[in-house]
């Protein structure tokens, strides 16, 4: 177990590095989330919707579509001259592969979000309170959910011909549930309902982390083995 | 210098009846073969005649669909034990282009678990004369250089079988000089080596075996030993004719 | 597999097509209306039996999607194709009744609250996208492979859709005119749904075999042209 996860981190320190050089998918992702917050900025009428109204639904899709954007960078590196068959080929397990890179896009996700966040707070001048470390927590359970699924389909959509088209179109679906969760807890932590309120939305939350955590690592090596 | 898992004296590579089959596609059928330490097998055919194929079963990238594969004894499907005994080299470099060559094959030596990684990462690159331009990133070497770097990324973790895909494709004198000098040394440090190349002569004079590989099959499976060089080349021309 | 003679009436699909004929007729002018709804609730024996089929042909195609990866048998890869394939179309069908249903009923066209109706949009949705990702892929072991995995991981996302739905819809009541509450069917209305169940599902298996024996024809066609190559 302890070999899994080692070998993991191996994998999410290689990939990391690599995005590291060249920074262009997390500028990416990081620019479409602001320009995105712009964008839901003029288009909304603050005489008919309050800020506390719209900000989770904003801040929650903006997260999905530039999660999108960085996770089909995670195997898109592995296919320039084969390097996953240097990964195949070594004696690290499948699973090792995947939790590494599903490591590496929650990093990835986690610091285009710590730019985001706080972009919408300052752009929508959104009273945030004392609801920011519940918030953080919901944006660690949404991260996550959102990781292991689109980890997957990624490494799946790779080896087709519309890759582009099909990650996201594989991905929404599953990313529908939490995105309900996390806006529906954010609004209610936003309108000062108590936490506990939110509980069952976290809690929906939690659950689908780990089912899906658990079922995707399982199903990778489908993707792989031949 | 090298470390091996020892091999127990037995052969590294065993394979019976080998058959890899894509749905209908039978792209390795009835392949059968075996190689001790030190013994190098060159391995010649047309284009698609499964030489890839067979390489990449053996290097656990796909399992087979029937017959007996056997690496140091370990049957296929290995899992990491079998996998840890094999070094790939393949036309496709299997580099990160974004990282050095240094940290290409640090990245190698930390997958397959090697001790005194720093040293044999240093020492592997010297032997591929890449020590000059290791901290370079990758995309910006020829594709000479790349081609060294693979190879050394290959041997980091000193394998007991080296499977080498066409490894002379891409090289320049230099690099092929260094290949040909390196491989010489595997086989008699007791290393088995598979070697996939177009190049008969450069093939026969570095094996102890040659094969010939047509529709899936061995057409031809002999030791070098009492080859007639001009009648093999023939009999490969024909070959590829009649492909 | 002796294929089926031209001259002879193939009983399945007949027996089916006959099943659902009846269906409709005892539907339109032998089973009472409905008191509060009207002509428009008979859409129900439509709608209600065209889910069923939907979820039973994902169901399969989750179950032929599971066995496949354990044991690689290209026939059971057919069977998750054509149960796809069949099970899209009564999706598509349940997603126009309801609408259609709900807007003289309910007054409005799409019910959110609805977990049912919702849970096989996301169906629908899962069914899309298995057929676009087979429909990207040309290698057939790797289509195999790929459709068993969106198979199997369609069937985990189902159950947490219908939560999600369902807390929607507790925590967020909507105006709603006349929202009916679970009615208990008379005998004849409970009849008339059974029959219409029953025929549903027979119409399910012809279309099912048919189509697999389609799939199974294409594959030897496609292996023809492999071997000559």
């Amino acid at each position: 177990m302890t070999d899994t996860l080692r070998d993991a981190w191996v994998i999410a320190r290689k990939d990391l590095s690599i995005e590291f050089r060249t920074r262009s998918a997390f500028f990416s992702a990081v620019v479409f989330a602001l320009l995105g917050l712009v964008i839901f900025y003029f288009a909304w009428d603050p005489t008919a919707v309050s800020v506390t109204d719209l900000a989770p639904g904003v801040l929650w899709v903006i997260f999905t579509f530039s999660g999108l954007l960085g996770l089909h960078r995670s195997f898109g590196i592995e296919i320039q001259d084969h390097a996953i068959d240097g990964l195949l080929a070594s004696p690290i397990s499948r699973e090792s592969i995947f939790l590494g890179k599903v490591t590496a896009n929650l990093i990835f996700v986690a610091a285009v979000q710590l730019v985001a966040i706080p972009a919408l707070v300052l752009f929508y001048n959104l009273p945030l309170g004392d609801v920011f470390a519940p918030l953080i927590a919901i944006a660690i359970l949404a991260a996550v959910g959102l990781v292991a699924v689109g980890t997957l389909f990624s490494a799946m959509a790779i080896n087709t011909r519309l890759a582009e088209l099909l990650l996201p179109m594989l991905s929404l679906p599953f990313f529908v549930p939490i995105v309900i969760a996390a806006s529906q807890s954010t609004a209610k932590l936003l309108s000062g309902r108590p936490v506990a309120e939110a509980g069952a939305w976290i809690k929906l939350l939690l659950a689908f982390d780990i089912v899906f955590v658990a079922i995707s690592t399982l199903a990778y090596r489908f993707t792989v083995d031949d | 210098m090298s470390s091996k898992i020892s091999a127990g004296g037995g052969p590294i590579v065993e394979v019976a009846e080998l058959t890899r089959e894509f749905g209908r596609r039978r792209a390795v059928v009835g392949v059968s073969f075996a190689l001790s330490a030190g013994e190098c097998l060159a391995l010649f055919g047309p284009n698609g005649a499964g030489k890839t194929t067979l390489l990449r079963v053996l290097a656990g990238l796909l399992r087979p669909t029937s017959g007996d594969a056997r690496i140091s004894g370990i049957p296929l499907p290995g899992g990491p034990p079998a996998r840890a005994r094999v070094g790939l080299i393949s036309h496709r470099n299997m580099l990160y282009e974004a990282l050095s060559a240094r940290e290409n094959v640090a990245f190698a030596a930390r997958l397959y678990g090697v001790s005194d990684a720093d040293e044999r990462v240093e020492a592997s690159l010297q032997r591929m004369s890449m020590l000059e331009r290791a901290d370079a990133p990758v995309r910006s070497l020829s594709r000479g250089m790349q081609q060294r770097v693979s190879i050394a990324r290959a041997m980091v973790h000193s394998p007991q079988l080296v499977l080498a895909d066409e490894p002379y494709s891409g090289l320049d004198e230099s690099g092929a000089r260094a290949l040909t000098t390196l491989l010489r040394e595997l086989r008699s440090s007791g290393t088995a080596v598979i070697v996939v190349t177009h190049n008969l002569s450069e093939g026969l004079s570095l094996a102890t075996h040659a094969a010939m590989m047509q529709r899936g099959r061995f057409i031809r499976y002999e030791a070098v030993d009492g080859i007639d060089a001009v009648a093999y080349a023939t009999s490969y021309r024909e070959a590829l004719a009649g492909d | 597999m002796p294929r089926s003679s031209k001259t002879k009436l193939p009983w399945l699909p007949t027996v089916a097509g006959a099943a659902v004929l009846a269906t409709v007729i005892r539907a339109a002018y032998f089973t009472p209306l409905e008191a509060k709804q009207g002509a428009a609730q008979k859409i129900f024996y439509l709608h209600v039996p065209a889910a069923w089929v939907a979820f039973l042909a994902f169901f399969l195609v989750a179950v032929a999607s599971g066995v496949y990866l354990w044991l690689r048998d290209v026939r059971l890869d057919r069977f998750a194709e054509s149960s796809a394939e069949v099970g899209v179309v009564f999706t598509t069908i349940v997603l126009i009744t309801g609408p259609l249903w709900a807007r003289p009923i309910w007054g409005t066209f799409w019910a959110w609250w609805d977990v049912r109706l919702v849970s096989t949009l996301f169906l629908w949705f899962i069914y899309v996208s298995y057929l676009v990702l087979r429909g990207a892929i040309d290698s057939p072991p790797l289509r195999a492979r790929y459709s068993a995995v969106l198979g199997i991981m369609g069937a985990f996302l189902i159950p947490f859709i219908h939560l999600s739905v369902y807390l929607f819809a507790t925590m967020h009541p909507m105006p709603i005119v006349g929202k009916p509450s679970k009615p208990s069917l008379p005998n004849e209305m409970l009849l008339t749904l059974m029959l219409s169940l029953m025929a549903f599902t027979l119409l399910y298996f012809a279309f099912l075999r048919s189509r697999y024996e389609l799939a199974t024809e294409r594959d030897a066609f496609a292996d023809t042209v492999i071997d000559d190559a």
